[in-house]
């Protein structure tokens, strides 16, 4: 199964593809075929090695979460702690597999989008690694939702390019960067930073973060001396979700879940639920799962989560559930908060809001599943997510001195 | 076939002015209106753009235009019915020019049908690619209609092939790597990439991106057989979709290019 997809063209099954114009092609072909090259070149793969091990922190913990599996009574859950990468997130894997390859390429110039910022902030880290040129593209609506996150990546030494067409988040980022790229795909390498967009991204990207499941499949062996039942992860895009399930594909008895944003009802434009709201179509580069009006139209979304708030679900999620191989559930924005409380206050581990919906899904899962095992990956840690915290705990923010009474 | 009539007549004489707008800029009602009026300038094909949210491929002026279409309620229903207002009373050549995913939602099979009905001559998507086109490319053939795909600068020798391949029509040439908008120098990337493609297709060429004035259009059309004229049309329209004027301004705007062309021997 892990081998066969995607296909020469990008497919999976009838998912993925190249739907850009011509003048993006060749650019996307050179990407490719260095892409190719430096996959069996090992050279390559040891200096990604030596970089995910000495600056980027892995392999990550695989943790035991003791008190949060006893308060739940029902599976023993594992949380794979992406979140204490470099930069707080699983997003740095990707970035430095690219960043290579921009290298390998001659690319002196690096442009990204990003939707919460975590990719953003690890394309920035990447580029001040190797001394390129940063621009990051952000919509203006992500880029007062996470504040903070602009201001690490400006610190850095990123340009940060504020989007103001359409909903002015995600989508409309991957849009201006694909205008900038088919501008100076020259001088300049296109950091994706999900398994999103035209071959071959989701596959490339895929590949980077396969090392999560690699690591999570030989912790498990070690800690359990078993496999996982089941392995959650959120889907924004899907990048960590297909990293983790990815080495588990052939271990057909491991359930694979993946989490999408329900976000505040399921109304067009109230979630990011794309296949539970959603059909077939085209959006930047990819044939999969999106959400649309009756006209074609690409719907505005919603989360309390910015790294969920996309359109479209990676296509290789879409042939994952098209082939019954993994299911597709979608958590609300207040179960999202609530699981991202509950984890806090049991476990000492604040979540991101995207991981904290992969947390919620176990939560509500676990009580009736004695006796098995339950692997969260915890992509990111919640730190760029506290002033949404704040607005949403707000008689936590309201307890003062707490000598007052 | 309207679309291979008109560059068989002009053959010789001079190359094509072909206009492209954006349907129901500033609202589906006006569209018809400003057509007639390219027309009277002397276009000889217009392109109809079908707003779509997400267009990667153009910049600011269009991306502007889509919004303000899409505001005023233009779906592709309604462009469809656009179209068969204008071919009451003209029969100049209508392209659709838009992205696949309405396309996709409208269902293939059905728009190829009532492209037809309509008096749409033929299909430009810009995000369809040959790789991708085939069942797509095949069905809005057997319409009839055309199929009109891009080629770039970059495209090396085997995909002009392909696109030459899977083309009716004509083939449009992006005469430099980049969204639409206008420019204020010509790219020289559009001689190498017209020489290429006159190795593997007899069909005509149309050149476009970039290309707003007279001057710019004379001297692509030295080199194409058909001239695209898009950003500088809509922006047009942007700054006087209030004015009454806007009508004659477009018209006598077309008239420019189109004497422009009218000087040159293609």
């Amino acid at each position: 199964m892990k081998s066969s997809q995607p296909d020469a063209l990008g497919h999976f099954g009838e998912f993925g593809g190249r739907y850009v114009p011509e003048t993006l092609m060749a650019p996307l072909e050179e990407l490719e075929s260095a892409y190719m090259a430096a996959k069996d070149d090992l050279a390559f793969q040891a200096e990604l090695h030596g970089l995910l091990l000495n600056y980027a922190g892995r392999p990550t913990a695989l943790y035991h979460a003791r008190r949060l599996s006893e308060t739940l009574g029902g599976a023993r859950l594992y949380l794979k702690r992406e979140d204490l990468l470099h930069t707080g997130a699983h997003k740095i894997n990707n970035c430095l597999g690219q960043a290579l390859l921009a290298r390998r390429m001659g690319k002196k110039r690096v442009i990204a989008e990003t939707g919460a910022g975590q990719h953003g902030v690890a394309t920035a880290t990447v580029c001040a690694l190797f001394g390129f040129e940063c621009v990051v593209y952000m919509g203006e609506e992500d880029m007062r939702r996470q504040r903070l996150n602009v201001f690490r990546m400006r610190l850095l030494g990123a340009r940060v390019v504020g989007v103001a067409t359409g909903s002015r988040t995600l989508k409309d980022a991957i849009s201006e960067a694909m205008r900038d790229w088919v501008t100076n795909a020259g001088s300049t390498h296109y950091l994706l930073g999900s398994a999103l967009g035209a071959h071959p991204y989701p596959m490339m990207v895929r590949d980077f973060h396969r090392v999560i499941g690699v690591e999570a499949r030989a912790q498990m062996l070690e800690r359990e001396h078993r496999l996982p039942d089941a392995i959650f992860a959120c889907v924004g895009g899907g990048s960590n979700a297909i990293g983790i399930f990815h080495p588990f594909l052939d271990d057909k008895k491991v359930k694979l879940v993946g989490v999408e944003a329900g976000g505040r009802g399921t109304q067009p434009g109230e979630h990011a639920a794309r296949f539970s709201g959603g059909s077939p179509g085209v959006l930047q580069g990819a044939y999969s799962y999106l959400l649309q009006n009756a006209d074609g139209q690409i719907s505005l979304t919603h989360s309390v989560s910015a790294g969920l708030d996309y359109a479209l679900v990676g296509p290789e999620h879409a042939w994952l559930r098209q082939q019954g191989r993994a299911e597709y559930s979608s958590v609300t924005d207040e179960q999202a908060l609530e699981a991202a409380r509950l984890l806090s206050r049991t476990e000492g581990i604040i979540p991101a809001l995207e991981s904290a919906h992969a947390v919620a899904e176990a939560i509500r899962l676990a009580p009736s599943a004695k006796d098995q095992v339950f692997l969260v990956n915890l992509s990111g840690r919640g730190d760029k997510d506290m002033d949404i915290y704040r607005e949403n705990f707000v008689e936590l923010d309201a307890q003062g001195t707490g000598y007052a009474h | 076939m309207r679309i291979s009539a008109m560059f068989d007549r002009l053959k010789g004489k001079r190359p094509a002015l072909v206009a492209y707008l954006t349907a129901g800029d500033p609202s589906p009602g006006r569209t018809p209106a400003l057509v007639a009026a390219l027309e009277r300038g002397g276009a000889d094909l217009i392109e109809l753009g079908v707003p779509f949210s997400d267009p990667v491929a153009d910049g600011p002026v269009i991306q502007a235009a889509s919004e303000r279409a899409l505001e005023a309620g233009t779906t592709l229903v309604k462009v469809l019915e656009i179209a068969g207002e204008i071919r009451r009373n003209s029969q100049i050549p209508l392209l659709l020019f838009t992205y696949l995913n309405p396309v996709l939602k409208y269902g293939v099979s059905a728009l190829a049908r009532d492209a037809v009905n309509a008096g749409i001559d033929g299909v430009l998507l810009t995000d369809l690619t040959v790789e991708e086109a085939g069942e797509t490319a095949d069905l809005l053939r057997k319409a009839p209609l055309d199929t009109v795909f891009l080629a770039a600068p970059t495209s090396p020798p085997r995909r002009l092939e392909m696109l030459a391949k899977r083309s009716s029509g004509f083939v449009y040439l992006v005469s430099r790597m980049g969204v639409t908008g206008e420019r204020q120098s010509l790219s020289d990337s559009l001689a190498p990439l017209v020489s290429g493609m006159r190795r593997v297709t007899s069909l005509p060429l149309v050149a476009g991106f970039g290309i707003s004035t007279p001057a710019q259009a004379a001297l692509v059309g030295r080199m194409a057989d058909g001239v695209a004229v898009g950003s500088a049309i809509v922006r047009l329209i942007e700054q006087n979709q209030n004015s009454p004027g806007l009508e004659n301004k477009l018209e006598s705007f077309a008239r420019g290019l189109s004497s422009a062309l009218h000087g040159v021997n293609a």
